[in-house]
């Protein structure tokens, strides 16, 4: 797998653009019904196994987006996948394709919210289970009070 | 006091087939750190494993949106304490591949040398506390530790007097670094390289003719090539899984391009691959570490003027993934610069998190003395799991 192949393969399977960097490719604005078959196609057709990270960002009034990484080490492709959420900040889960993506998903729900759909054990990972709120949303000040000794 | 109910289960879980679900941690001397491990036992064969982490967190990547581009670099340094040089860089590389600022050649290779000696102070670090947790098998095992920390406190006193602090150097700035080498340092550096690569074979005879390391460590927590890469771990377990990777190869950065070592690979996967993939790493480090002072090139250790305020790095508009392959893996910075003196968001990718999901897909099976083995074997730092 090259990066051009993978560039035209996005384009010709999803319609969305591959910026990149060398070897490393960006694709924004992958639909959210549609993530979780981009990864596949990500796994099984650009050979993308290795999974590196997934994390949120708080675009404040556009919503959240969901970022993910993964990466062909064989041929050195990587590939970092964006997708937005709708206000209900619900996303469907990478972990049938990704056992890493677990506890990534847990540690993205703890921090943004966002409810993966199909996620086997989504609870808090970080916070203690009876937290209040999301801290790294932008509308959580980082003064926000909590019970002492947590 | 006990109430009689809860005691009967707890007997009943002694009798044979039935499941006992036993607590370790999250104060343990095994654990390198807080964590809590719920077992689910059969008899002394663990049925599945329950990971409570989040002891040691501070929201890491909240304090990254909060503090100037100047400022957090030092506190990255407290991610994984174990090798703070590596955290930082992650973070100033970042910045600086959004700012596309340039780095003098003299500051990439300070940051190689400083990177390869922490590699050697980590790793002296995992392999004495890792012997003590299968102390049992060293007959007592404490004498491995002290040798490992006798090295490791050589490495430190460099560091200590290269940036003044023994742990948490802040040493790393966007566009540079901050110290200069002091006179004589490089040839004390040579010095104590050379002296950890003949207490190396040392180490080595010891462990490697010992028949109870070999039995304990063997065959224990097999991670195949596939598991490894979805689950996403990295670094020496990565590649003790037959994943010849390494970002200092295959993706460069800060000169290593320039510099000529091998990565180790072993093909087994279990604790004894990984404790030999990084024996080998230690003595590739070495080999760094002197190419870095036979070629250091002179000139400024920084692009940029010497810090007047805090908020005196902006960096454009713009985002970036940097990572660098710490001595677990790698650790990685995914930052999105909005154009003022703070990061609009900074994701941490840390290595010991990765490494740390995959107990639960390797422990069952085990029996519960070769969880303290996998655990070791991992070599988790829990301020970069917890962030």
């Amino acid at each position: 797998m090259t990066p051009d192949r993978a560039i035209s393969l996005v384009q010709e399977r999803f319609g969305l653009q591959a910026a990149g960097e060398g070897r490393y490719l960006t694709v924004e604005g992958v639909p959210v019904e549609r993530w979780q078959e981009f990864f596949r196609f990500a796994k099984e057709t650009l050979g993308c196994r290795f999974f590196s990270f997934l994390t949120a960002v708080d675009w404040k009034e556009q919503g959240l987006e969901v970022v993910c990484r993964v990466e062909n080490l064989e041929d050195g492709v990587g590939m970092l996948a964006k997708a937005r959420l709708a206000p209900d900040a619900r996303c469907p889960s990478l972990t049938g394709l990704y056992r890493g993506a677990d506890w990534m998903e847990r540690e993205c729900y703890d921090m943004f919210g966002v409810r993966f759909e199909g996620h086997p054990d989504l609870r808090r990972i970080l916070l203690s289970q009876d937290w209040e709120g999301y801290p790294l949303r932008k509308d959580y000040a980082v003064d926000t009070p909590h019970p002492p000794y947590r | 006091m006990a109430d009689p109910e809860a005691r009967k289960v707890i007997e009943l879980g002694y009798g044979g087939n039935e499941r006992l679900v036993m607590n370790m941690g999250p104060q343990h001397p095994s654990a390198h750190g807080v964590f809590r491990m719920i077992l689910t036992l059969e008899g002394e064969t663990i049925a599945a494993l329950d990971s409570v982490i989040g002891y040691l967190h501070r929201c890491h990547e909240k304090l990254g949106e909060t503090l100037t581009y100047a400022q957090y670099p030092s506190i990255a340094s407290k991610t994984d304490y174990v090798a703070a040089m590596t955290s930082e860089l992650a973070y100033v590389l970042a910045a600086e591949k959004i700012g596309k600022i340039e780095v003098p050649k003299r500051a990439q290779y300070l940051r190689v040398l400083v990177a390869e000696l922490q590699r050697v102070a980590s790793h002296c670090l995992w392999l004495g506390t890792w012997c003590l947790d299968i102390g049992g098998a060293l007959g007592g095992g404490a004498t491995v530790f002290l040798y490992c920390f006798r090295e490791r406190e050589m490495v430190l006193d460099l560091f200590e007097s290269l940036t003044g602090a023994r742990l948490l150097y802040g040493f790393h700035q966007v566009g540079g670094v901050r110290y200069d080498l002091p006179e004589g340092w490089a040839q004390r550096c040579r010095d104590t390289v050379d002296r950890i690569d003949q207490r190396l074979d040392e180490y080595e005879s010891m462990l490697e003719s010992n028949t109870a390391f070999l039995i304990r460590s063997q065959r224990v927590g097999v991670i195949s090539r596939e598991l490894a890469q979805e689950v996403g771990i990295a670094g020496p377990l990565l590649r003790g899984s037959g994943v010849d990777f390494d970002i200092r190869r295959d993706d460069p950065y800060s000169s290593y391009a320039d510099f000529d070592f091998k990565i180790p690979v072993e093909e087994a996967g279990d604790c004894y691959a990984r404790y030999r993939v990084r024996m080998q790493e230690f003595r590739e480090s070495i080999k760094i570490v002197r190419q870095a002072l036979d070629g250091l090139p002179e000139g400024p250790i920084s692009s940029r003027p010497a810090l007047k305020s805090v908020g005196q790095v902006r960096i454009p508009k713009g985002e970036a993934y940097a990572r660098v392959e710490g001595p677990r893996g790698e650790v990685g910075c995914y930052l999105i610069a909005d154009g003022s003196p703070k990061p609009y968001r900074m994701k941490w990718r840390g290595a010991s998190f990765s490494n740390l999901s995959i107990l639960p897909h390797i422990v069952p099976g085990h029996k519960v003395a070769d969880v303290v083995a996998i655990m070791g074997s991992v070599d988790p730092v829990f301020g970069e799991v917890d962030r």
